[in-house]
């Protein structure tokens, strides 16, 4: 009967497709390593292990603000659910303590536990895969000798099926690509190396490549701006919107320091990253400057020209008087209401005498008054830059109580046409009232970025 | 230009520059010595001034923005005569040195209060984050605020006693 | 002005009966012993102050209406003093606090105290207060031990009245007549008994507190007077700089503005109303040309830079002969130039009356030498500037009130007839305050065979930490004019209490050692007092070598400690605090320590032992001091609760002083001109718990406390990271950057 030829097939079909999908989808545990969390190592490697564990920004997503380091734990918001960072002390039982170095080279290198459980790449494997096996026994080595804190993450909260782990095994089919860089032979000794931090551990096309319908990297998009922790990440290839074009002494001073002149502060989830980026010798960060300044191109003639101008006007010897640093508007009676209130509320500090990173960043400057995206300056603009603890860092106070949503979005439509000439901001009101919410999660640091006192994340208003 | 304000539940009209810090009209208009000048910059607190039930920095905030809302310093917490929960927890633990920061610290307590009277040792180092002191009152000022909770809650619950009772 | 008049003539009064008084005895003399006239004696030498104010009623007044009132020239400078002190008075008076009228620091009011500095406040003016308060009760006693006909031993006094056995009482104010307390006062005094005491050595509330949590007027800031105006000053943008041009139309144009104010490179503005003047300030800020220079030493060489400065060394302190035998520990530590940061930046008030008299109300430390600078510069006699004592924020030390009460002084000179109020703005109080001095201190000691310290050479690279008025040339508006007052030249100066040398004779018995105080006379940042003076840093050095010597001597750092001391009192600060931190040898978790230290503030003032517990946070750098737990002997004690309040304040600030702060400079100006770019400790760091545990000396003289911990508290930080980490740390303060550094990936 055809039916039943069709019925054969069928079956046949599924249990091949479904014996291919186990083989494909199937990893050997790799038994525990009863020895290992008392392995001693060299202590130069280890020192090398935590300076790639801080280019790394393990911290970072493997920290819950407050809790002891790498101890996890820490929910990270994804559009399929929250997933919960995985504790990486070498507890025996709830953290790496009875991982092998193979367990860990392989979790590095294809995105599977020691247990043979496929991971969530929210673990950005895509970008470890790319680390070499000797960086990655550096790590191992500064990991296990961190100390031990018994702590179980919470079970991940998914949409229905994406529990179920085998399925991941079809996502690195279609999205993963395997292993290390091939050369590039016509390029310099500090791109290669600058290719090698960024797209590896640095893992910066996490946040700054968008992601598609999937969760994966749009690779056809390569930094052209992303999203993380309620943040914008700006777009880092041609186009980039801030108004004086990155060049590689002013990305790596910024990478460096966290801040520049014509760039302002970091902040957000980028803060973190500059934070921990100190660790790193200057040669890394030149070439990851160099790195990623290539993949931002030359401006164009006109960006060029806005920028030679700004230059003019922003460079050289600030009048900044140690008297008062702010100065001061006339008066408030802007012929708009964004507009006065900017004028009253927001010019004294941006438009003062006081120097970069300390003073308001002159929003002629802005690449937040440029983004296509306005988040990034609701966001400051509601939670302000809170004070670092105990280090110098950028202080902006919240205006979340002051302002309200309609308030919030006139001064930012006055800034979006007095400093930037793209199109105006649509839905402004909207994105200010969920953002105010929580309705849309914003994770809030001080701009020193290694803050994790308790009180610095998280939106308050519930 | 005149400008409408409710401080501390009384209406007035203040005639400044829209522009003017609301620290500065509070001070110099309206003689009130609760909210103290310390930085202009929104870094230390001690302006520190609840405006409808938020903690706010007077020294940033510009008295246009401020038509019509409800603000309260610390001279609306009570009087020598008869302090509020707050001051009398302050005066009880002797929760000052110079304590000009003070006044900061308790309006930021104070809008914390107001939504949780129970707050945790970390909540409440949370909402101060922003109020400096510099004399190293700090111990005292967290017990401080603790015990007002305590005294906000004593104060409540005969009410809630009664009306259960009735 | 007629109070001020009165109080003026009163003292005048004084001054010339004064004399008369002196005359008078002398008189005597002759009458009862005709003989050739000789030299007087020298006086016979009072306790605490009254030896400089020596009658009665420049102390305590009591008048006819039953009033008492109690002076002192020392100032509440929020460390609770106008309370303590009130407590000695009350006590010895027989009379409750709140009856106490007290009069703190006004020159034409109070005794001249100097300085309310160094933690001298009780053991200056408290002993005055007692002894004085003591014997106007014995006067008071005896005179109506006249009128009742009673010996005086029948008597007691109570609650402002002197009582009989037999029920008849008399008020003081019915027993004091014309000039009964105008009186020399003795050298002994029939003070209270421990035992018997009612106010003093309780924890009496703070009298000033209630009002600074209602908001009643507390401090100079509050200070509104009948047609007051506002100003404030357009400091220079870096030390050196010279005024060079200014287009002063605009600012004057401003609403509200009443007159720019310029005397060479002095600048201000004055407007009616306070935010009027400071948009004037910024405005004529923009309008302003400097011509700066670069006059400021290179930030990251300062050690050497220190040491390029050294003029002349003086010995502190020389025992035995120093030798390289032994087991050697050597060392260099670092001190930065750190600011007060009073949270309320400096402020004043100052009124030319029309009479030609000069008003000025501030929250200096001194009055009476502030008066002398201000007359200095305005060339004015001294007597026709009033200089009164009213509360700021806290200041930790020489900040800038001196200064904000010169710019007023400067001010008001120039629009007679107006008050004007004057407040430094943030950026101001950072940039242009007298810094602490940075400072150099080097080891070198030896341990013989049986784990003893058998030789020590101390080092120690400091400007002068005391650069108050004095004259006019120590006050910035004076400096400013076109007509400049020129700093006086600092000079190297051993005392007892010391300066920068303060503290640097360790307390522990070494047999051989060598202390020099190598001394810079240029200050290229502009320095002074700031709390505990030198030894804040010299404590820190000596306090983190002694735990290194144990460590070598593979001895416990407590047990170390006791067994060099022999002191029994300092022996047991260092018992108590041990015991109750619960210090012993175990263990601690990882990246966890403990930490201990000691000394004897100024080696005469109070003993103050500290053990803490931090945690280190190697990926961050980040330390957290968890549980303090401290043991102070302050002798007698007057308020407890008072030295517990000092003492963890203390704590806290050297706390944040040690892993946060230093000036940041560039070699033309400061750049660390805020809380953004000065950090201090925050709540997010604060210890969990802080513990004040203190040792009663019932009848023992008061000991000098609010400095007692700036010392101790950063070298038991140091410590605790030590043990931690194994890593020791010689440089303050212990940033982030310093602590990852020192421990690496460990």
């Amino acid at each position: 009967m055809w039916a039943l030829r069709v019925v054969i097939v069928c079956v046949a079909a599924i249990v091949l497709a479904a014996g291919a999908f186990f083989f494909l989808a199937w990893r050997s545990e790799i038994p525990e390593d009863a020895a290992a969390a008392e392995a001693t190592f060299a202590p130069e490697l280890v020192a090398k292990g935590a300076q790639l564990a801080a280019l790394g920004n393990c911290i970072a997503c493997h920290t819950v603000p407050g809790k002891p380091a790498f101890s996890g734990g820490l929910a990270v918001p994804t559009p399929f659910g929250t997933i919960y960072s995985t504790n990486i002390t070498p507890d025996r039982e709830t953290g790496i303590g009875g991982w092998s170095e193979e367990a860990f080279q392989r979790a590095m290198n294809e995105g599977v536990d020691r247990a043979g459980r496929h991971l969530y790449p929210a673990f950005p494997y895509d970008h470890f895969t790319r680390v070499s096996a000797e960086d990655n026994r550096a790590l191992y080595a500064f990991l296990m000798t961190r100390p031990a804190v018994k702590a179980e993450a919470p079970q991940n909260d998914l949409q229905f099926p994406l529990e179920y782990r085998p399925l991941l095994a079809a996502w690195k089919l279609a999205f993963f690509d395997r292993g290390e860089l091939e050369p590039d032979t016509s390029q310099s000794e500090a791109w290669t190396r600058g290719r090698y931090l960024v797209e590896g551990l640095g893992h910066c096309g996490a946040c700054h490549t968008p992601r598609n319908a999937f969760g994966a990297e749009d690779r056809d998009q390569y930094f052209s701006g992303g999203e993380a922790e309620g943040w914008q990440a700006y777009a880092i290839n041609k186009d980039s919107k801030a108004p004086i074009p990155w060049d590689e002494q002013s990305l790596a001073f910024y990478l460096r320091n966290g801040w520049h002149e014509f760039h302002g502060v970091s902040r957000g989830p980028m803060a973190e990253v500059t934070g921990n980026l100190s660790g790193l010798p200057d040669s890394d960060i030149m070439a990851i400057a160099t790195y990623v300044t290539s993949i931002m191109g030359d401006p164009t003639p006109e960006r060029g020209q806005r920028a030679a101008e700004l230059r003019e006007t922003f460079e050289g010897d600030y009048r900044e008087q140690a008297g008062d640093s702010q100065s001061s508007p006339v008066s408030a009676s802007g012929g708009s209401p964004g507009e006065a209130i900017y004028l009253a509320a927001c010019a004294s500090c941006h438009e003062g005498q006081r120097r970069q990173p300390f003073g308001g960043l002159n929003f002629n400057l802005s690449t937040a008054v440029n983004a296509p995206n306005p988040q990034n300056i609701v966001n400051v603009v509601l939670f302000g830059l809170p004070p670092a603890d105990g280090e110098a860092s950028a202080v902006m106070p919240p205006f979340r109580h002051l302002l309200s949503d309609q308030q919030v979005a006139d001064v930012l439509a006055y800034m979006r046409e007095r400093f930037s000439e793209e199109q105006p901001w649509a839905g402004l009101v909207e994105l200010v009232a969920n953002t105010r919410s929580g309705a849309h999660q914003v994770t809030i640091r001080p701009s020193d970025g290694i803050e994790r006192a308790p009180h610095n994340v998280g939106a308050e208003e519930g | 230009m005149s400008i409408s304000l409710t401080v501390n539940g009384r209406p007035h009209q203040v005639d400044v520059d829209p522009a003017t810090p609301l620290l500065y009209v509070l001070r110099d208009d309206l003689a009130l010595n609760g909210a103290k000048y310390g930085c202009g910059l929104g870094q230390c607190g001690s302006c520190t001034v609840v405006v409808d039930g938020e903690a706010v920095l007077s020294c940033m905030v510009p008295v246009m923005l401020l038509e019509g809302r409800e603000i309260t310093t610390i001279e609306g917490l009570g009087t020598i005569e008869e302090p509020g929960p707050l001051q009398q927890a302050f005066i009880e633990l002797q929760a000052a040195q110079c304590g000009y920061c003070i006044p900061g610290m308790m309006m930021s307590a104070h809008a914390l209060l107001r939504r949780n009277a129970r707050p945790s040792d970390a909540e409440i180092r949370e909402a101060l984050a922003t109020n400096l002191c510099r004399c190293g009152t700090h111990m005292r000022i967290l017990a401080a605020i603790r015990r007002a909770g305590e005294l906000m809650q004593a104060a409540s619950l005969p009410k809630a006693d009664k009306g259960r009772a009735g | 002005m007629g109070i001020l008049q009165q109080e003026i003539t009163r003292r005048t009064v004084i001054a010339g009966t004064g004399g008369l008084v002196v005359s008078f005895s002398l008189g005597r003399a002759f009458a009862q012993a005709p003989a050739p006239p000789a030299p007087p004696a020298p006086p016979a030498s009072l306790p605490g102050s009254l030896d400089d104010d020596r009658f009665l009623d420049s102390w305590i007044r009591v008048d006819p209406d039953n009033s008492v009132t109690v002076f002192t020239g020392k100032a509440e400078l929020g460390q609770g003093i106008r309370t303590a002190l009130l407590q000695v008075a009350a006590e010895e008076l027989e009379v409750d606090p709140q009856e106490i009228e007290f009069v703190t620091a006004d020159t034409g009011r109070t005794p001249n105290e100097g300085f309310t500095a160094g933690s001298q406040s009780m053991q200056n003016s408290g002993t005055a207060i007692r002894n004085a308060a003591a014997q106007v009760r014995a006067l008071l006693l005896a005179e109506a031990a006249k009128r009742f006909g009673v010996a005086a031993a029948e008597l007691r006094a109570e609650n402002k009245s002197v009582l009989a056995k037999d029920g008849r009482s008399v008020s003081y104010g019915e027993l004091v007549s014309g000039q009964m307390l105008h009186v020399e006062a003795q050298p002994q005094s029939a003070l209270k008994q421990p035992g018997t005491f009612r106010v003093m050595g309780k924890a009496l509330p703070r009298v000033d507190i209630p009002a600074k949590v209602t908001g009643r007027a507390a401090y100079v800031q509050d200070l509104r007077l009948d047609g007051m105006l506002h100003a404030r000053v357009v400091r220079p943008p870096s030390p050196a700089a010279t005024l060079a041009e200014l287009d002063q139309g605009a600012a004057e144009a401003m609403p509200g503005v009443v007159s720019v104010v310029r005397d060479g490179n002095f600048l201000a503005v004055v407007g009616e109303k306070e935010f009027q003047a400071v948009s004037a300030m910024r405005a004529l800020a923009a309008a302003a040309r400097w011509q700066e220079r670069d006059t400021l030493p290179d930030q990251a060489t300062l050690p050497a830079v220190l040491q390029g400065l050294e003029r002349e060394v003086g010995t502190v302190a020389e025992a035995g002969v120093l030798s390289s035998n032994g087991k050697v520990f050597e060392a260099t530590y670092t001190r930065p130039y750190q600011i007060h940061g009073s949270i309320g930046p400096s402020c004043a008030v100052a009124h030319m009356k029309a009479d030609g008299t000069l008003d000025v109300w501030s929250h200096t430390q001194g009055v009476f030498p502030d008066r002398g600078a201000i007359a200095e510069m305005l060339a004015m006699p001294e007597e026709k500037v009033h200089v009164i004592h009213m509360e700021g924020s806290g200041c930790y030390g020489h900040n800038g009130a001196d200064d904000a009460a010169a710019d007023a002084a400067l001010i008001a000179s120039k629009i007679p007839g107006k008050p004007v109020r004057v407040q430094w703005m943030r950026e101001q109080e950072h940039s242009w305050e007298p810094y602490g001095p940075a400072m150099l201190m080097k080891v070198s000691a030896t341990l013989d065979d049986q784990g003893k310290i058998a030789s020590w050479a101390y080092d120690l690279w400091s400007n002068t930490h005391s650069t108050r008025p004095g004259g006019a040339g120590a006050l910035l508006a004076a400096r400013h004019k076109a007509q400049p007052f020129q700093p006086e030249p600092a000079e190297l100066r051993i005392s007892p209490s010391g300066n920068g040398d303060r503290n640097a004779n360790p307390l522990y018995t070494i047999p051989n050692k060598r202390v020099l105080w190598h001394f810079l006379p240029d200050m290229p940042l502009r320095v002074s007092a700031l709390r505990a003076l030198g030894g804040y840093a010299n404590v820190f050095a000596i306090e983190s070598t002694i735990d290194e010597l144990a460590l070598m001597a593979e001895a416990d750092p407590v047990e170390f400690r006791l067994s060099h001391m022999e002191d029994p009192r300092a022996r047991a600060v260092i018992e108590l605090a041990a015991e109750r931190f619960g210090w012993d040898k175990a263990q601690m978790p990882r990246n966890r320590g403990r930490g201990f230290a000691f000394a004897r503030y100024k080696n005469l003032a109070a003993y103050l032992a500290v053990a803490m517990e931090a945690e280190v946070e190697p990926e961050t750098g980040r330390v957290r001091v968890a549980r303090v737990v401290s043991a102070i002997d302050s002798g007698e004690i007057v308020n407890p609760d008072g030295i517990r309040n000092q003492t963890e304040g203390g704590i806290l600030q050297s706390i944040s002083w040690t892993l946060y702060e230093a000036v940041a400079f560039d070699r033309t100006r400061i750049t660390s001109t805020d809380w953004s770019s000065y950090p201090i400790l925050r709540f997010a760091s604060v210890p969990d718990s802080v513990e004040v545990n203190i040792i009663e000396r019932p009848g023992e003289p008061f000991l000098g406390t609010g400095e007692a911990a700036q010392g101790p508290a950063a070298a038991a930080v140091a410590n605790a990271i030590r043990n931690a980490t194994g890593k020791r740390l010689y440089d303050l303060p212990f940033t982030r950057d310093r602590i990852r550094n020192a421990v690496g990936g460990a």
